[in-house]
């Protein structure tokens, strides 16, 4: 009996390198790969990591204080997360998880909402008429199912928009991660599906979630076309997704990436401890892969970034923060019969009986 | 007017609305060119076409998720999940997603989703294909459930159902699909959503049910007539939000109530019926609370029906047992 080679049947073997544009230095390493940016533009987008840095460090300092409630680190994730939001456009639809703030606000969302979602104020999810995205999604893999149905909506209407989605290496591994992707792929419908691995899904290293040697091998599964790319690397993760959110926008279908990254901070600021799971030598080694440096590095080569510009940057900033803190302070008391008035379009007498009920109570 | 099975009256509902609104889009497991495992899509792919009407990978979570989806970029979904069995795949869409996205925008989104889903017993279905579990729907905050008992109801209910802007979870009892015809207008008509229906009135004991158990219900009271106990028979219809204004009007009419349902005593919705009357309506009781339902076990094997599932008996052993209290 002939002998199967099951080696043949991996699509990844996991030697393969994540693509790259820049070394750590900030030399452009690979020229082919490099994204058509004008320098305004790497500029901006470099400004757009560092305003996450900040605003994760700020919040951080905030949530101690006890100011800010639920906040999920994105300090390291800057390329990963802000480069692939770079590559998509304001009619884009965003349906990201709990650890993709930086990408909901620089999609319009104002950061004083974005603190108020984080404080538990519910004007934080009031959004505004024009914003193309979903709060923040708590249930793993639920944001992945519906951006099938988001992205073919937008085919629906004729737009050449995409319906674009972030999940973690452990979210790989929900069933609705699968669905979501396969529906996309079974519709044709222009979705563009990210993967932030940060090696562990709390405590839980990447090599738990699946025998895959890759998470972007995944996409093989539901028929799309899968790149794993170097996610601390902001011109690698826009060169990528750029690419596959014109691909998926001109009607091809959907693209699944997964950006390989790592947080620096805690799975979130809740209580979870990564000193109980992770090396100080991993983690030394991973800040050696900044993002932010990296690109400065390559900025500061082409002359298009100083000391100067960046401490100026940094101050604007944390004005913002300020501003923001300042209106979610400022916010009304939550009140139970606006929350009832919120649950349905047609309020039911059976809701209608208890607002007057709360209402009553807090006039008082 | 026409004579017409349920089933019938449900796929009237889904051509009418498919053709009054763009948006309306029906999918699911063989609901296109197949018309629907039970043929309640029959001829809607044909006539609107396959970007209107269409099939979906088998996967529930993914369906409901679809409609979530698409309801955000303005559309009006009308899902079916093939058998209310098959819930439990599509859960966190339907509980976690879909009843609580105007909340979670605190009001500045709507989600004008109606999933239709069969369920029900007495066709010796295989498992998990007639299990009623109204009562796990009907304790989600944010979500009507709709139950009709006969092909008028189901047919008006269905388009108030389309045309609300919230979301809805549609029952369809298998056994009343294509067990009874009614007179059913032509056109589009609505019955009114969170609002029951006395199915027959009555003075002496109150009997008030939903679904399939309205028929062994008001089949009762016709034998109990002739022993001169006159039942009136309240459908619920919308199971929630309950319309506890008939509720209590009812009891307060007979003095005695009989909640008659299918579904395992710990669920359903009697349960909240009972404790709406003890808070709001015990000083017009002349007799505790009846209650018929099935035993608490999962559902059956299908040869086993017969002697599990509640039936026009034991609605009458109970209302005799009320009323001579």
């Amino acid at each position: 009996m002939k002998k199967l080679d099951f080696e043949s049947l991996k699509y990844y073997t996991g030697d393969e390198k994540p693509f790259q544009v820049l070394s750590q230095d900030g030399e452009v390493v690979d020229k082919d790969l490099m994204p058509d940016l004008t320098d305004e533009q790497l500029v901006d987008l470099f400004k757009e990591m560092i305003w996450s840095r900040v605003v994760g460090d700020r919040s951080t300092k905030l949530n101690r204080q006890g100011r800010l409630g639920f906040i999920a680190p994105t300090q390291g994730q800057e390329a990963s997360e802000m480069a692939s939001n770079y590559a998509m456009e304001k009619d884009d639809f965003l349906a990201g998880a709990y650890r993709d703030i930086p990408q909901l606000v620089k999609h319009g969302l104002p950061l004083a909402q974005a603190f108020m979602w984080s404080k538990g104020h519910y004007n934080g999810t009031k959004f505004p008429e024009e914003l193309k995205a979903l709060p923040p999604q708590i249930i793993i893999g639920a944001q992945y199912a519906q951006t099938a149905g988001i992205a073919l909506g937008l085919k629906k209407k004729g737009t050449k928009n995409v319906a674009y989605s972030y999940t973690g290496d452990g979210g790989t591994s929900q069933g609705d991660f699968y669905e979501g992707i396969n529906f996309a792929g079974a519709f044709h419908a222009p979705a563009v599906f990210i993967v932030q691995n940060n090696g562990y899904g709390i405590s839980v290293p990447r090599a738990k979630q699946t025998a895959a040697p890759t998470l972007a091998q995944k996409g093989v599964a539901a028929g799309l076309p899968c790149f794993q790319v170097d996610g601390m690397d902001a011109l690698a993760v826009y060169a990528t997704v750029k690419q596959a959110r014109d691909y998926a926008a001109e009607g091809n279908g959907p693209v699944l990436i997964e950006t390989l990254t790592y947080r620096y901070g805690a799975h979130t600021l809740s209580g979870d401890d990564p000193s109980r799971y992770r090396s100080s030598d991993e983690e030394a080694e991973w800040h050696a892969k900044d993002p932010i440096e990296r690109m400065r590095n390559f900025l500061t080569k082409k002359g298009l970034w100083t000391e100067e510009q960046e401490n100026a940057y940094v101050d604007e900033v944390n004005a913002e923060v300020d501003a923001a803190v300042k209106e979610l302070e400022s916010q009304p008391a939550q009140t139970v019969s606006e929350m009832l008035k919120f649950e349905f379009v047609d309020t039911p007498a059976t809701i209608q009986k208890q607002i007057k009920k709360y209402e009553e109570k807090e006039a008082k | 007017m026409a004579k017409i099975t349920m089933v019938k009256a449900v796929t009237d509902a889904l051509d009418e609305e498919l053709a009054r609104d763009e948006n309306v889009e029906v999918f699911g497991e063989d609901v296109g060119k197949n018309g629907g495992v039970f043929r309640a899509t029959d001829g809607l792919q044909a006539k609107f076409g396959e970007d209107r009407v269409y099939d979906t990978p088998l996967a529930e979570s993914g369906i409901i998720a679809l409609a979530n989806g698409l309801a955000t970029q303005g559309l009006r979904p009308v899902p079916e999940i093939q058998f209310s069995g098959f819930i439990f795949e599509a859960f966190d869409e339907i509980a976690g997603q879909m009843a609580r996205q105007r909340f979670r925008h605190s009001g500045s989104r709507t989600y004008p989703v109606t999933i239709r889903s069969p369920y029900g017993g007495g066709v010796n279905a295989i498992e998990l294909h007639s299990d009623d579990f109204s009562g796990l729907l009907a304790q989600i905050p944010g979500l009507r459930v709709v139950v009709p008992s006969d092909p008028y109801d189901a047919k008006g209910l269905l388009i108030s159902s389309i045309r609300s802007d919230d979301p809805v979870f549609f029952l369809e009892h298998l056994k009343l699909y294509r067990s009874f015809r009614q007179e059913v207008p032509d056109e589009a008509y609505t019955v009114p959503l969170d609002k029951a229906a006395v199915k027959r009135e009555g003075k002496d004991v109150s009997i008030i049910t939903y679904g399939y158990m309205v028929r062994e219900s008001l089949a009762a009271a016709e034998d109990l007539a002739k022993e001169g106990i006159d039942v009136e028979v309240l459908d619920l219809r919308t199971i929630s939000p309950l319309d506890e204004d008939a509720i209590l009007e009812t009891v307060k009419k007979t003095g005695h109530v009989v909640l008659v349902q299918e579904a395992p005593l710990q669920g359903g919705v009697s349960g909240q019926v009972a404790a709406l009357i003890a808070q709001q309506g015990v000083l017009s009781l002349d007799a505790p609370i009846g209650r018929v339902a099935a035993p608490d076990t999962p559902y059956p094997v299908s040869d086993a029906e017969g002697v599990w599932l509640p039936n026009k008996q034991d609605i009458i052993d109970e209302v005799k047992k009320t009323v001579n209290f």
